[in-house]
């Protein structure tokens, strides 16, 4: 029993069809290069220097030093407690919004706002108002409660502050969880005699046990990848990713940092292998299917009143903690005189070049964008749609890139392009520029288009592409003419995120960055490393006002362009389906009582 | 509407191995497949689910390819060629309707990759529409149409590039019952009227009964029978034919004598004259295929039974009667003036002798 003709027949299928294969190679060639290749030199790096030769030394010598162990430590113990809580905490807020009649107007709005702000600001402006409001010269802690030498620094503020920027994730991703299960399920445990509270420990919770897993691994490694919090509120608590930045910035080591690079990398990699490979699939195993009926929602006051107290609080304590950074731009001096001024916002655009910042960041990510949208839409479609031997590398080394820090892959970069691909001076000429600032921006955001591709393509039938493909098409008008305006929705959210994300990005870009482009993520984390929260909060103002307009922007789009207007009108329907059904049920209960 | 010549379909010696996803064993999903299918011709790929029906339909569509032997479209080996460069069209299970087009845009898209000019393309796909009783409806989106009509598109859709060959998986198993039975009257006078080859995977054998000029019956990747509806129903080559397609009796007998063909076989206490396809001698154990309808219930009689099962299922009275220790079911049609027989009461069964049919008797 051969498979040898099927498997040549296929190649040569494959090989009559010169876009798709030259698709595959620009895009293999493009991994390679920028994903592959410079994490590869950092192994290298790590284990060879061309004095000592093959070597154990930059580990010997990393793992020697008191300062790398600690850091180790307290990225670890940051990473689990920042997962556990935004687990917690993202948990409570979608089975509120699931399970719980909050049906009022002010709850609604909170929920959308606590699940949008974290999409349009950049990472780190919780630490600005962190150190704003509970720092020592913080409104709360010194005018509201008098106490004048409260630390936010350290370990807390990185906690607070990176949970309260990674659990709207978490929330996210729960509701989703939540909204696939099959209300008959709980129904039929409550049916049989259980109260809500076994209903929860017996039947909700352990379906949403690998769920849970799986947003504790995203939260834990998100936070040991991040920078820019510890660095501007850390103090000197080290984290991993900080003490590499100082190790190649300060210390000038680059053996040492590459070394130090790989720890972080395997962390975070194996991390990402046991989330991937194993949670992900036991989540779908679990959670097939849509909910086949409109949940009845918990009334009870013993269950609402709490829940819903506990989430408001925390919804506000984050809103407060964001409307922080743009009265900062407004006050003359944070935490002394609160006399409204513009003067900020002046020395932004008069003495520190804002003009120049924005402009270059807002280039850059403009540019990287539609490239990375329409390349994460590429490899989805070949990766859900088409077969070929080459399919497991791409799939495998764009969702790889999510798990790579960007402090690592910063590094990576610098030794593996500072004088060219593999010290030959080939592709050197884009090290410095612009160029290689796109490519960071492109790489860093694939991983999340794709997947947002991928699910998108996994919803649409095969045999449409497929019978496109037999009425005559090739696979560049397939692509065209079919697969892309059905995942027109997920493309332009694609484009958007990208250019969010691109522009918010700080990390990998602050160690490739050079004195001729200034970034407003650079300049914010200047700033506010200065202790200028003023213009730190402006800088910081204006980058949002420009990613929200961007998000604001890609909605309006895809009301009047995406998806079809029937489409449109079969959703009007469904969504008026599901109040009437909660009418209904409302008035059950009033018949009832 | 004059199509261009229908193509036949040769397939020689197909196979298509497949890797089961648990035991990592490589299997035969189609195995040593020889078909001949003549132009015009309307051929039924028919078996239940993971026979391989599925597979070699998308073998000749070019979507899957075969591992040994070759695929011919009219006298050109296609192997090699692409599902694009390949003249098959193909209906498929979920009609796979463009939803961001009209049902226009739908049936014009294979006649624009063609390069029609514009005035041809809207005048075939007037006349396609018309011919699936869908004129009026170009402008709508699919899914403002119902299950037949998006079926209805999915078919024009189809018709109109005048393939060599139309394919259909599965077409009608997303429709209900009574719809059902009508499309599918539908695409053989549909099929008649272009004189198109047509290869059709269903695994309804009802369906494929009444459309088909031939069946080919698949199990496990194999073919078991090839034969026309009258042929696979009245004589089944094994007992996993005869029971797949409609309802059967096997009775065991035993063979008296064999003359030219003819085998004279005891079954449940009555002598019955049978052909036999192999040859048999005296004393061997058989197998006689009798189909329900083809026995009779009276209060008189040779043979005696004992009734176990009485049930109206409107156009026939199911029975379920004991001969001895053998559980034999009789269809008795039109009951509506019969005498009904009740659970528990004693009768008598006869039957048309010309109607048993003989089976070696499997292990």
């Amino acid at each position: 029993m051969s498979v040898h003709q099927g498997k040549s027949l296929d190649r040569k299928k494959l090989m009559g069809d010169p876009v798709l294969v030259t698709t595959i190679v620009v895009l293999i060639a493009f991994l390679t290069v920028f994903i592959v290749y410079p994490l590869a030199i950092l192994l290298v790096d790590a284990f060879y220097s061309s004095d000592t030769g093959v070597t154990l030394d930059f580990f010997r010598n990393s793992f020697a030093s008191f300062a790398f162990r600690r850091a180790i430590g307290n990225t670890l113990k940051i990473g689990a407690v920042v997962g556990l809580l935004s687990t917690f905490i993202g948990l409570l807020f979608a089975y509120v919004e699931v399970y719980v009649k909050v049906r009022t107007r002010f709850m609604a709005g909170l929920f959308k706002v606590v699940s949008m702000l974290p999409v349009v600001s950049p990472p780190f402006v919780l630490s600005l108002s962190m150190i704003m409001l509970f720092g020592k010269a913080g409104i709360v802690t010194r005018h509201l409660l008098g106490i004048y030498d409260n630390s936010v620094y350290g370990y807390w503020g990185i906690v607070i502050v990176q949970t309260m920027t990674f659990f709207p994730v978490c929330y996210m991703m729960f509701r989703g969880l939540l909204k696939n299960i099959d209300p008959s399920m709980e129904e039929a445990s409550r049916d049989m005699g259980a109260s809500r509270m076994k209903v929860f420990t017996s039947v909700t919770f352990p379906l949403l046990l690998p769920g849970i897993g799986n947003a504790f691994l995203v939260t834990f490694i998100e936070s040991i990848a991040d920078f820019a919090n510890p660095m501007i509120i850390g103090g000197s608590y080290d984290t991993l990713a900080t003490t590499i930045y100082l190790q190649i910035t300060g210390a000038y080591d680059k053996n040492g940092a590459c070394a130090m690079a790989v720890v972080l990398l395997m962390i975070t990699m194996a991390m990402f292998v046991v989330q991937k490979y194993y949670l992900e699939s036991k989540t779908a195993a679990t959670l097939t299917g849509k909910a086949s009926r409109v949940r009845m929602l918990i009334e009870d006051r013993s269950v609402a009143v709490p829940l819903t107290i506990l989430c408001s609080m925390i919804a506000l304590f984050v809103i407060i903690m964001y409307a922080c950074v743009p009265f900062g731009a407004l006050f003359k001096t944070w935490g002394r005189d609160f006399t409204l001024t513009t003067k900020w916002f002046e020395q932004v655009f008069n003495r520190y070049k804002g003009f120049k910042a924005f402009w270059d960041s807002f280039r850059l990510s403009l540019i990287a964008s539609p490239i990375t949208a329409l390349l994460s839409m590429i490899i989805s479609y070949l990766v859900v749609k088409r077969k070929f031997k080459a399919k497991g590398y791409i799939e495998l080394v764009s969702m790889l890139a999510m798990a790579v820090p960007g402090t690592v892959l910063g590094i990576g970069y610098i030794r593996g392009f500072a004088g060219g691909m593999f010290r030959t001076g080939f592709l050197q000429s884009i090290y410095g520029t612009g160029i290689i600032l796109v490519i960071v921006f492109i790489v860093r955001s694939l991983p999340t288009g794709t997947r947002s591709g991928i699910s998108a393509l996994r919803q649409i039938d095969k045999s449409i592409e497929e019978s496109a493909y037999d009425m005559g098409a090739g696979s560049l008008k397939v692509f065209t003419s079919v697969t892309l305006p059905l995942i027109k929705d997920s493309f332009l959210s694609g484009l958007v995120t990208a250019f969010v994300r691109s522009i918010t990005a700080i990390s990998a870009i602050i160690l490739l960055v050079t004195p001729s482009y200034l970034l407003i993520t650079v300049q914010i984390n200047e700033f506010a490393e200065k202790g200028s929260y003023g213009l730190a909060c402006a800088f910081a103002t204006i980058l949002i006002v420009i990613t929200y307009g961007a998000v604001l922007l890609m909605n309006l789009f895809i009301k009047f362009f995406g998806t079809s207007r029937s489409q449109r009108h079969a959703d009007k329907e469904e969504k008026k389906m599901i109040r009437e059904a909660r009418r209904a049920q409302g008035q059950e209960k009033e018949a009832l009582s | 509407m004059s199509a261009k010549a229908p193509k036949g379909v040769r397939l020689e010696h197909v196979s298509k191995i497949y890797q089961d996803p648990k035991t990592k064993k490589n299997f035969y999903a189609v195995s040593d497949c020889c078909l001949d299918i003549r132009p015009g011709s309307f051929i039924t790929l028919l078996g239940p689910s993971g026979c391989g029906k599925t597979t070699t339909l998308r073998m000749v569509a070019g979507f899957e390819s075969p591992d040994e032997g070759e695929i011919y479209l009219g006298d050109e080996p296609i192997n090699a060629l692409t599902p694009n460069k390949r003249d098959t069209a193909m209906v498929f299970q979920s009609y796979a309707l463009f939803p961001h087009y009209n049902v226009f845009d739908n049936v014009a898209y294979g006649l624009k990759l063609r390069k029609v000019p514009k005035p041809e393309i809207a005048r075939r796909v007037k006349d396609i529409l018309e011919l699936v009783e869908l004129t009026g409806m170009e402008q709508r989106m699919t899914n403002q149409l119902s299950g037949g009509q998006q079926q209805r598109v999915a078919l024009a859709r189809a018709l109109v590039v005048e393939p060599g060959v139309l394919l259909f998986d599965e077409p009608l198993s997303n429709l209900d019952a009574k719809l059902r039975v009508q499309m599918r009257t539908e695409i053989r006078r549909i099929q008649q009227k272009l004189g198109i080859t047509a290869i059709y995977v269903t695994h309804d054998q009802s369906e494929a009964m009444s459309i088909s000029d031939k069946i080919i019956l698949m199990r496990k990747g194999i073919i078991e029978q090839m034969g026309s509806p009258h042929e696979i129903y009245y004589h089944p080559v094994n007992e996993f034919v005869a029971d797949f397609i409609g309802e059967c009796n096997f009775l065991p007998c035993m063979v008296k004598g064999s003359e030219n063909g003819v085998v004279t076989a005891s079954v449940i206490g009555s002598d019955v004259q049978v052909e036999s396809d192999y040859p048999v001698k005296a004393g061997d154990m058989c197998k006689i295929v009798l189909r329900p309808e083809a026995i009779r219930i009276a209060e008189k009689g040779q043979i005696p039974c004992k009734v176990i099962l009485s049930c109206f299922m409107g156009s026939y009275q199911n029975y379920h009667v004991m001969v001895g220790d053998t559980l034999v079911k009789i269809a008795d049609n039109c009951p509506v003036n019969k005498r009904i027989f009740e659970v528990g009461e004693n009768a008598f069964i006869s039957f048309e002798k010309e109607c048993a049919h003989l089976l070696k008797a499997s292990k």
